[in-house]
């Protein structure tokens, strides 16, 4: 059966508390192939914690998770990525002594299983460097390829998370906050990134800046305290009241 | 690096074995204490295994290797296979139960094993000797070799072990495989966000690491055909980080390193106070890791830039 016969990523009644904090309360969610779907909500809401209930790096106390059909509930994080489904991270999560060039290409030897290969070192390894290279072309911080991630600007450190992330080659992307703590001239950069991401791939993306939100995606989730309040197309979202007195009264969209 | 480096160690360890006379024996338990090191390094310092546990694998080891020795056959290599890939196995085992933790609670899980092993090999006397130990005879190496009085063949029975391990360790660390364990080392999330299994990654290096330790048990065992409870003491698993962290970690060589200037430091230092030989190498050991983030290395490192400026300055090519 086609895989197309299934949406790209589904969820259904997800739940999860931090003792007496309920921050997923029964969440649905579905990305189709190639969707476009925006997550807002305030600090807090729990869209993070999502992403990471989604990857399972924190276990769901209820609800199930399907990939392309398949149940993933179970599936430690290095399955969910091996099935398709990558992340960023809101805070950048790289290696930080490692160059840049590394960080994507040890990403990319995961992706290829050569990274349990221990006596063979050469060409394995160097097919995954030349790889990175091209990511890193793609993102447009090549001339950084040799730097040690720790003497990275921000910014760039913001794009290198996107490179790792693609070079996973995911059918499933969930890019938290990928503009977080960049100023407004380098984050146009990434946001121009954004753009350009291949069609084929399901995207949910978490951003505060409304006119990227409004702009990239066909479809936008509004969370507030682990609850949806709302979904809908962009137009319908902005002018909906119960939204703008919640979230977006203190923006201008 | 300039590959005539490599090769350094190597020939001074040959040249110490025409020249050393008497210091022969001393010159053994140094390339074991290498290969120990060796074997930390590789946990700790390259994936970041916080542990004082080391001492578990050397002392199971050279019980391994005494054991058998007594109760099988005394061939040397065949004792050392068996008690390698015995210590191995237990690290696995153990592996599975404690690296799932990190930091202190690790590092205490390592402590807790390392002692109650050493606590067992104590009540179980029947089979250890207990306080006594256990005094053995070997074979010769490759049916040919004796264990001479001048520790002639134990020294270059350790030495050939030692470049076998040698060359594994340096492929390892290098290899992709290598470099996931840097990324672990570094971030663990990193890792799991592209599809690490970071346990498995750490129950392999564990065990291989464990396996090397084996054989360093081993060793010291089969060359002085005596093996006691202090093999598996928290001593032994203090002084290999003392030795890593003195030569360097993440070179592999600071732990040939560190090694050598350990016990040449204690054995001098001893001749000349027996009680304060201690504060010599603990002050060097400060003096170390104030001053010298890469360790003892760090002074080769400027050492070999110099003479290549020297080179340089009095070459017109
Ligand atoms: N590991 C955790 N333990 C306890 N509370 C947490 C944990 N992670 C997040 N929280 C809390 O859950 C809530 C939602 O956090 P988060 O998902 O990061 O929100 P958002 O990304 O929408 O700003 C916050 O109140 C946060 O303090
Ligand atoms: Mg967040």
């Amino acid at each position: 059966m086609s895989a197309f016969a299934h949406p790209a990523l589904s969820v259904r009644g997800l739940c999860k508390s931090f003792g007496a904090l309920r921050v997923a309360q029964s969440i649905d969610l579905e990305l189709a192939h190639g969707a476009r779907v925006g997550l807002i909500g305030p600090n807090g809401a729990g869209k993070t914690t999502l992403v990471n209930l989604l990857t399972g790096v924190l276990p769901a106390d209820a609800g199930t998770i399907s990939l392309e059909g398949e149940v993933i509930d179970k599936l430690k994080p290095e399955g969910r990525v091996r099935r398709g489904l990558a992340r960023t991270h809101q805070i950048n999560t790289l290696l930080v002594e490692e160059s840049v060039r590394d960080n994507v290409a040890i990403a990319i030897a995961e992706r290829e299983r050569v990274a349990w290969s221990m006596l063979r070192y050469a060409k394995a390894w160097r097919a995954c460097l030349e790889e990175a290279d091209e990511r890193l072309r793609e993102m447009g911080i090549m001339d950084v390829a040799d730097r040690r991630v720790s003497a990275l600007p921000y910014g760039q450190q913001r794009l290198l998370e996107i490179a790792i992330a693609l070079a996973l080659k995911p059918r499933v992307l969930l890019l938290d906050e990928p503009a977080a703590g960049v100023p407004a001239a380098e984050a146009h950069h990434i946001h121009e990134v954004l753009e350009r991401l291949p069609a084929e791939i399901a995207i949910l993306i978490i951003e505060h800046d409304m006119d990227v939100v409004f702009r990239f995606a066909r479809h936008i989730v509004v969370m507030v305290q682990g609850r949806v309040l709302k979904r809908g197309a962009p137009a319908e979202i902005a002018a909906d009241p119960q939204v703008r007195a919640v979230y977006l009264g203190r923006s201008t969209v | 690096m300039n590959p005539a480096w490599h090769a350094l160690p190597w020939l001074l360890a040959i040249a110490f074995y025409f020249t050393a006379g008497g210091y022969l024996s001393l010159g053994t338990s140094i390339l074991v204490y290498i290969l120990l090191t060796l074997s930390l390094d590789l946990a700790l310092g390259y994936a970041g295994i916080i542990t004082l546990g080391h001492a578990a694998f050397f002392g199971f080891g050279a019980y391994g290797a005494a054991l058998f020795a007594i109760h099988v056959n005394a061939d040397p290599l065949l004792g050392l296979v068996v008690a390698t890939a015995v210590t191995a196995v237990f690290a696995v085992v153990t592996g599975m139960l404690i690296l799932h933790t990190q930091g202190v609670t690790l590092l205490m899980l390592t402590l807790a094993i390392a002692v109650l092993l050493a606590e067992a090999a104590n009540r179980a006397y029947k089979v250890t000797g207990g306080d006594d130990g256990l005094q053995f005879t070997m074979g010769p190496v490759l049916g040919l070799f004796r264990f001479d009085l001048w520790g002639q063949t134990a020294y270059l029975y350790t030495l050939v072990i030692l470049f076998v391990w040698f060359v594994i360790a340096w492929k390892v660390v290098h290899s992709p495989f290598g470099r996931s364990l840097d990324g672990i080392r570094q971030s663990q999330a990193r890792m799991r966000a592209i599809g690490t299994p970071v346990w498995w990654r750490l129950i392999a290096i564990y065990a291989i690491s464990a396996a090397m330790a084996g054989s360093a048990g081993a060793l010291s065992a089969q060359t002085t055909r005596f093996v006691g409870l202090n093999t598996l003491g928290l001593l032994v698993s203090g002084i290999a980080v003392v030795m890593l962290v003195l030569g360097g970690t993440r070179r592999l060589y600071g732990a040939f390193l560190g090694a050598a200037v350990y016990v040449v430091v204690q054995d001098f230092a001893a001749k000349v106070n027996p009680f304060y030989w201690m504060f010599v190498i603990g002050g060097l050991l400060m003096a170390t890791v104030l001053f010298l983030e890469g360790g003892l290395m760090e002074v080769l490192d400027i050492g070999r830039r110099w003479l290549r400026r020297l080179l340089r300055g009095s070459d017109p090519t």
